[in-house]
């Protein structure tokens, strides 16, 4: 039996107008399209959004200096963790202002780690001694990008609560004001 | 000679005013990012000589065995968690370093080889990598070499597209 004459036996047998399945059809087709369609382009994307408001990935490191860097460890704290580069350009724009809120939130329980995402560890600390970054810096590797949900463009900053949830993801250059509104938010909450 | 004089206080005036448009103009050219040495933004590629994602991923789907050669020529950090199928890396373009390692990618291509380059390790506006790398086959003496654009990042306007990537070295 051919699909439309399934169809028809099927209307007859539930005296449903042939019409009305017709239309029924193509709407299922529809939304079978629909939401393939959709799933193929969210998909890449959800691994990025996905990792918000869940715990945020859990690392320990070396920074430039020898400290290590336990992230779990600083649960309690609001942590503003910033990934950038040293060819970067936008990157070392912001980190100056991070630098400035730790020292102004330092007592309310702020703690910014940047991760550089180079190659070598040279040109980061050119730029380190530049910009006389006093921040924890920690070479990024392929394990820790695909922790955060790949960091394929720079710069890229989360924020932890002092719940250890990832609350935000800014990608690119961040608005500096708007950041720091949330920061103070986050701050505010025990 | 009234109407010279006229003239005259407009030039006048207009020069103070020109000044202030050079200076505008110095200021706007030097605020476009261009990376420290090289002189060579992603800009200085011709309009022409620019690929869209569109056009490549089109391409890579119809041809998968006859695709141009395509070379990453940003970070290994970033090639390793994503990049095009079949793409080569090729070093970053900004370092001595990178263009050494892109020359000898390239060293047993026919001059006349399709390539494509790209980066994506920030916006195409800032990107320090895809204009000296275009210079270098440039005068390597390469024809056909073209740059992908991507406008924000490779995470953005590949990934972000559902185009497929293969990961690792």
């Amino acid at each position: 039996m051919t699909g439309s004459a399934k169809g028809t036996a099927l209307s007859k047998a539930t005296s449903i107008p042939s019409h009305t399945m017709r239309h029924a059809q193509a709407r299922a087709r529809w939304l079978a399209f629909s939401l393939l369609t959709c799933g193929l382009f969210v998909l890449p994307l959800q691994s990025q959004t996905a990792l918000l408001h869940r715990p945020a990935p859990g690392f320990v490191r070396s920074d430039l200096n020898g400290q290590r860097i336990d992230l779990r460890a600083l649960r309690g704290k609001v942590v503003l963790l910033n990934f950038w580069a040293s060819w970067c350009g936008p990157c070392q724009v912001e980190l100056p202002a991070f630098q400035s809120w730790q020292t102004k939130y330092d007592s309310s329980g702020l703690q910014v780690i940047t991760v550089a995402m180079d190659d070598d560890t040279g040109p980061v600390t050119a730029v380190v001694k530049k910009l006389q970054l006093r921040l924890p810096v920690v070479m990024g590797d392929d394990e820790l990008g695909k922790m955060y949900g790949d960091i394929l463009g720079l710069p890229i900053t989360f924020l932890i609560s002092r719940k250890g949830m990832l609350v935000e993801r800014v990608e690119g250059a961040a608005d500096i004001s708007t950041l720091e509104t949330k920061v103070r938010m986050l701050l505010s909450e025990r | 000679m009234r109407m010279l004089v006229g003239m005259y206080r407009r030039i006048e005036l207009g020069l103070p005013g020109v000044l202030i448009m050079a200076f505008c103009c110095i200021s706007l050219a030097r605020a476009q990012y261009s990376p420290e040495g090289t002189g060579l933004s992603a800009f200085s590629i011709p309009q022409s000589q620019l690929i869209q994602t569109e056009a490549l991923n089109r391409m890579l789907q119809e041809q998968p065995k006859a695709h141009p050669v395509i070379l990453q020529v940003g970070s290994h950090l970033m090639y390793t968690q994503a990049h095009i199928p079949g793409s080569i890396y090729a070093g970053p373009g900004s370092q001595p370093s990178g263009l050494a390692l892109l020359a000898s990618k390239v060293g047993a291509l026919k001059k006349s080889q399709v390539i494509v380059l790209y980066c994506g390790c920030c916006p195409w506006s800032h990107c320090p990598n895809i204009g000296p790398a275009f210079k270098r086959l440039h005068d390597l003496g390469f024809t056909n070499v073209k740059a992908l654009y991507l406008a924000n990042n490779f995470g953005d306007d590949w990934v972000g597209k559902g185009y497929r990537v293969e990961q690792g070295n």
